[in-house]
C-alpha cells in the first residue's frame, strides 16, 4: 500500500499593507473592522491597486522553492458568493502564477501564487441571539498559495516538509507563518494506492480542512491513511471523476468528518482581472530579487556541519538549533572563539540547545565563560548522576533504540539530556561514559 | 445678464465680470429643475441645500479673487459617480437608499476645482440600456420632443444639459452611453480613451470597457472639463502616466489636410436614410474646411455588438455580485429585468465548458477589432462615423426587443472595445429631433478629436438651435 499526500498550502505574507489596498496587513488580535477602507470591503466603484513589495515576496518565495518565474504573468477573478467575501470574488491567479514548476525538499511544487485574504466570519451568542458576525481586517490581505504535487509518502514526511517550509519563510523574512493564528494553513489531499489479487486500486481522493497546527496534519493524515483503508476493504469504492471529498479535521475526536460529499465541480468563472494590468517583469528585476535572497537554513546547516566537521553530531540536536534563528546567531558568533579557546564545538551547540541560557541576551563572551567553568571537574557526586542518567535512559526509549541500532552518535542528545538536569554541573565527558555503560546494560 | 442657455465658457466670463453671483445661477438652475424636472424626469436627486451653500462658499472665494478653473460653476453628476453624504443610487431600487462614504476621484476633482453639484441624474440602471428606459425611477423624457427617449445609459445628464437644467452634466461610455444620448440631445458627448480618466469611486458596469466622459453645449467645455478629470489616479491601476496637455489650446487650429476616415461597414444596410443623409452634409462640412476624406475598411466590425455582449455581460455578472445586500442596500429580489438578464448571460458564458467558446473567442476577436483601428489610423487621421443608425426613438418603441434595443449601440460599441476615444458633435435636426456623428481617434488623440470638432461646430453652430 501506498499514500499520496499533496499539500495545498495559504501563507500570509508580512507586508505593511495589504494585496490591493493601503490598509495595514497585519490583523491579529486587531479590534474587528478597524482596519478597512472602501477597496477591502468591497464598496462600489472601489478598485484594486497591486501591492508591489507582496510581488516580490512572492517571487523570493518562489526563487526559494526553485521555481521557474514568469515573466508575464496576470491576475484573475474568481467569482463565488460568501459572506466574507466582500466583492463577490476573489483576486488570485488562475492560468499564467507568478511562480511555475520547482522543488523543495524532494518534493515537487506545481505553483505558487498570489491572491487576497478572505474576512472572517465569526458565530456567536450576542443577547441570546445566535448570530454570524464579519471581521473585514484580514480581507485583502496578500496570501501565498503554494501547492505540491502528490509526491508527499507519509505523514511524517508532509509535516517535515511543512516544518521546513515554514523555516524557509522565515529565513525569507516575507512571513511569520504561525500555524496557531492563521498565518500558514495547510490542507492535504490524501489517497492510497492498493494492490490486491495482482491488481492495482486507487482509494477516493480527500481534501482535509481546518488543521491549525503540524502535529495534527500528521495525525489527520495518518487517520485517513486507516479510514480509507477500512473503507476501501468494506465497500471496494475507487477514485473517479466526482467523488472526491472534503473532511475536517476534528481535534477532540481525534478524527476527520466528511464535510461535503461531492467536491460538486466547483465552477468559478475566471477570468482575467480588468482592473489591473498583467505583471511583466524583466529578466534584471528577477536577477536583482534573486541575488538579495538571504542564505537558507538548509544551505548554512549543511555549511556549518562541513566546517565543524559536525557529521556525527545527533541531528536532533542540530535540527533544535537550526529552527531558531536567534540560536543559529548565537552559535555562529561563539563557534570561532570556542575553537580559539580549544573548546568542543559540540559543547557550545549542547549548551545552546538545552536552553540552559537565554540565547537573545547572553554574549558569545559569556558562553565560553560557562563552557569553561564546565571542564572544571563535577561539582555533584557520582550516585546523583547516575541516578539522573539512569531516569534519562527511561524517559527517551526511542533515542536508547536507536542507539542500540548503531546509531551511537545519539548518545550527545542523551549528554545533552543529563546536563540540562544537572544545570550544566555534572562533567559531560564522565556523564557520557557512565551512559555509555548503562545503555549497554540497559 | 441673462442666465439662459449658458455655455460653461459664458458661466465663467459672467462671474468674473459679476454680471450674475454663482449663488444667483446655482438658485437660476434650481428654479428651473423646479419648474421643469416633474416633465423630464433628469434627476433622481437635487441637492438644493448642499449647492447653495457650496455657490456661497464659491462666491466668497470669487471676491477674494482666488482661481481655481471651475469656481463656483454648477454640474450634474450622473448618478452612478459615488458621491460622498448624496445618495447614489445607479438607478437600481437595490442602492434606493446608499449613501457613500467617499468621492469619485472625478466627483473629488471637479469639487476641487471649484464646480457645484446641484444633483445626480436619471440614468438606465447600472447603466444597461440606450434609453433611459431601464432605470428604476421612471423614464427620462427627450426635451426636444416629448414622448420620444433622450438616448440612454446617461438619460438624465442629457436631458438637463439639453433642457438647460445645468450646464453640462457628467456621463459613462460602456457601448455608447455618452454619445448616443449626446446624439439624441443635440449635445457634445465625450467618451475618452480607456484609462484617462480615472474610475475610481464610478460604479463599476463592464471593467475594460468603462469610460468616464461629460456631455456638454460646446466643444471648448467640453475640452475644458477634460482638462480637470484626465491623467493618472493612483487608486486607478489602469491610468497610465500620460501627460495631460490642454485640450483646449489647440482649437483654433486649421484641420486642412487632415485626413478623415468613412469606414464603409458603418454606411451599409440598416442605416436609416435621415441619417445617412444628415452624415453626408456633415462630411461636406469637413470637405469644406479642408479635409481629405477617404474610404477605408474596418472588415471586423460586424462582430463588435456579438463580441461586446459576451465581455460586457461576463463583467457585469462579477461586478453586480457583490450587492447580495448583506453590508449595504438591499437584496437581489430588487434587481431590474434587464440586470438579471445580463447577469445571466454573463454567469453563462464565464461558465466551465462554454468560457472557451464565447469568453475566450470574444477576447480573441476584441483584438481583431482593435487591429482593425490601429491599421486604419496607420492611413487616416481621425474616422466620422454616424453615432446611432436611427433618429432618436419613441418612448416603449424598443422596450419588448432587447435585441432592437441593443442594436442602437452598433457605431458605438467599437470604440469601447479597442478603447480608443469617441466624440459626438450634432449633426442637426430631423422632424425636430436631433441628429449626431463621432469622430474617432487614435489613443490619447483627444485633442485632435476637439480641434476638428471645434472647426466643425464653428461652421454649423447647431448648439445655438433653440426648440
Amino acid at each position: 500500500m501506498t499514500i499520496f499526500i499533496g499539500l495545498e498550502i495559504h501563507i500570509e505574507l508580512k507586508t505593511e499593507s495589504k494585496m490591493f489596498c493601503r490598509c495595514q496587513a497585519n490583523h491579529f488580535g486587531k479590534k474587528p473592522n478597524t482596519q478597512t477602507c472602501p477597496v477591502c470591503l468591497g464598496l462600489p466603484g472601489a478598485l484594486p491597486v497591486a501591492n508591489r513589495k507582496a510581488i516580490e515576496y512572492a517571487l523570493m518565495a518562489g526563487m526559494s522553492l526553485d521555481c521557474q518565474i514568469a515573466f508575464f504573468s496576470k491576475f484573475d477573478r474568481k467569482n463565488y458568493s460568501y459572506p466574507d467575501l466582500p466583492k463577490g470574488y476573489q483576486i488570485s491567479q488562475y492560468d499564467l502564477p507568478l511562480c511555475g514548476k520547482g522543488e523543495f525538499e524532494k518534493v515537487i511544487i506545481r505553483r505558487v501564487h498570489i491572491e487576497e485574504d478572505t474576512g472572517k466570519m465569526i458565530h456567536k451568542v450576542v443577547n441570546g441571539e445566535r448570530v454570524s458576525l464579519i471581521d473585514f481586517n484580514r480581507s485583502g490581505v496578500p496570501l501565498l498559495e503554494i501547492v505540491t504535487e502528490p509526491d508527499i509518502r507519509s505523514a511524517k514526511q508532509a509535516g517535515d516538509f511543512l516544518r521546513k517550509l515554514r523555516q524557509n519563510v522565515r529565513d525569507l523574512g516575507i512571513s511569520d507563518a504561525d500555524m496557531e493564528k492563521g498565518q500558514m494553513r495547510c490542507e492535504p489531499t490524501v489517497n492510497l494506492q492498493i494492490k490486491k489479487d495482482g491488481k492495482t486500486f486507487y482509494t477516493p481522493l480527500a481534501e482535509i480542512k481546518n488543521i491549525n497546527s503540524f502535529k495534527f496534519v500528521e495525525k489527520a493524515i495518518d487517520y485517513e491513511m486507516q479510514r480509507q483503508l477500512k473503507e476501501f476493504e468494506k465497500d471496494g469504492v475507487e477514485k473517479k471523476d466526482g467523488n472526491k471529498t472534503t473532511r475536517g479535521w476534528d481535534e477532540k475526536k481525534q478524527e476527520t468528518v466528511l464535510q461535503r460529499e461531492k467536491e460538486e465541480a466547483a465552477d468559478y468563472r475566471y477570468f482575467p482581472e480588468p482592473d489591473l494590468p498583467p505583471i511583466r517583469l524583466s529578466k534584471q528585476e528577477i536577477e536583482k530579487i534573486k541575488n538579495a535572497l538571504p542564505e537558507s537554513t538548509q544551505d548554512k546547516k549543511q555549511k556549518i556541519i562541513k566546517t565543524y566537521n559536525l557529521k556525527d553530531y545527533p541531528e536532533k540536536n542540530l535540527d533544535i538549533l537550526f529552527s531558531q534563528k536567534e540560536m543559529i546567531s548565537l552559535f555562529e558568533s561563539t563557534a570561532p572563539l570556542a575553537m580559539k579557546e580549544s573548546i568542543k564545538i559540540e559543547d557550545v551547540i549542547n549548551l545552546i540547545v538545552n536552553k540552559r541560557v537565554n540565547v537573545v541576551k547572553t554574549k558569545p563572551e559569556e558562553l565560553i565563560k560557562t563552557l569553561k567553568e564546565k571542564q572544571q571537574p563535577s561539582q555533584i557526586n557520582q550516585s546523583e548522576i547516575s541516578e539522573i542518567i539512569i531516569g534519562t535512559i527511561v524517559e527517551n526509549s526511542e533515542t536508547v533504540a536507536e542507539f542500540k541500532k548503531g546509531k551511537e552518535a545519539v548518545i550527545e542528545f542523551l549528554v545533552g539530556q543529563v546536563m540540562n538536569k544537572t544545570k550544566g554541573q555534572a562533567d559531560p565527558n564522565q556523564a557520557r561514559q557512565i551512559l555509555r555503560e548503562k545503555l549497554k546494560s540497559a | 445678464m441673462k442666465k439662459e442657455r449658458l455655455t460653461i465658457k459664458d458661466i465663467i466670463l459672467g462671474l468674473e465680470k459679476k454680471s450674475f453671483s454663482s449663488v444667483e445661477l446655482t438658485q437660476f438652475y434650481l428654479d428651473q429643475i423646479d419648474k421643469k424636472n416633474p416633465q423630464i424626469n433628469a434627476f433622481i436627486t437635487v441637492c438644493k441645500k448642499e449647492a447653495l451653500l457650496q455657490a456661497k462658499t464659491a462666491d466668497k472665494l470669487l471676491e477674494k479673487g482666488i482661481k481655481k478653473p471651475l469656481l463656483g460653476v454648477p454640474l450634474a453628476i450622473k448618478d452612478i459617480f459615488l458621491t460622498k453624504g448624496i445618495k447614489t443610487t445607479a438607478a437600481s431600487k437595490v442602492l434606493s437608499d446608499f449613501i457613500p462614504v467617499y468621492d469619485a476621484t472625478v466627483v473629488a476633482k471637479l469639487k476641487e476645482a471649484g464646480a457645484i453639484i446641484l444633483g445626480k441624474t436619471n440614468m438606465d440602471a447600472w447603466a444597461h440600456g440606450s434609453s433611459g428606459e431601464n432605470s428604476d425611477f421612471g423614464v427620462t423624457q427627450n426635451p426636444w420632443q416629448k414622448g420620444f427617449v433622450p438616448g440612454g445609459s446617461s438619460s438624465g445628464s442629457a436631458a438637463c444639459v439639453a433642457a438647460d437644467l445645468a450646464p453640462a452634466a457628467t456621463g459613462t461610455d460602456t457601448g455608447g452611453s455618452i454619445r448616443l444620448p449626446a446624439s439624441f440631445c443635440n449635445l457634445v458627448g465625450l467618451k475618452p480613451t480607456y484609462g484617462r480618466v480615472s474610475r475610481y469611486g464610478i460604479i463599476a458596469m463592464s471593467s475594460s470597457l468603462d469610460a468616464i466622459g461629460h456631455l456638454t453645449k460646446t466643444v471648448y467645455d467640453s475640452a475644458l472639463l477634460l482638462n480637470i478629470t484626465a491623467g493618472k489616479d493612483k487608486t486607478d491601476a489602469t491610468t497610465p502616466k500620460i501627460d495631460v496637455p490642454d485640450y483646449t489650446q489647440n482649437l483654433g487650429k486649421s484641420i486642412k489636410g487632415l485626413k478623415i476616415g468613412l469606414p464603409k461597414q458603418y454606411f451599409q444596410d440598416g442605416l436609416d436614410k435621415e441619417v445617412l443623409l444628415q452624415t453626408q452634409k456633415a462630411i461636406k462640412v469637413f470637405q469644406d474646411l479642408g479635409a481629405n476624406i477617404v474610404e477605408i475598411d474596418l472588415p471586423h466590425t460586424k462582430y463588435a455588438l456579438a463580441v461586446y455582449y459576451i465581455i460586457q455581460p461576463a463583467e457585469v455578472s462579477s461586478n453586480l455580485a457583490r450587492y447580495d445586500g448583506i453590508r449595504y442596500g438591499l437584496d437581489r429580489t430588487y434587481f431590474g429585468n434587464e440586470a438579471k438578464r445580463r447577469i445571466m448571460l454573463g454567469a453563462f458564458s464565464l461558465s466551465s465548458g462554454y468560457w472557451d467558446a464565447y469568453y475566450l473567442k470574444a477576447m480573441q476577436v476584441r483584438t481583431l477589432i482593435k487591429d482593425d483601428f490601429e491599421n486604419a489610423f496607420k492611413k487616416v487621421d481621425l474616422i466620422l462615423t454616424p453615432t446611432s443608425p436611427t433618429l432618436p426613438f419613441k418612448i416603449g418603441q424598443k422596450t419588448k426587443q432587447p435585441l432592437q434595443m441593443y442594436l442602437s449601440d452598433i457605431f458605438t460599441v467599437t470604440a469601447n472595445l479597442a478603447g480608443i476615444p469617441g466624440l459626438n458633435l450634432p449633426s442637426g435636426f430631423v422632424n425636430g429631433l436631433p441628429t449626431g456623428i463621432q469622430l474617432l481617434g487614435l489613443q490619447f488623440s483627444e485633442d485632435l478629436l476637439f480641434q476638428a470638432g471645434f472647426q466643425y461646430e464653428q461652421k454649423t453652430n447647431f448648439y445655438q438651435k433653440t426648440k
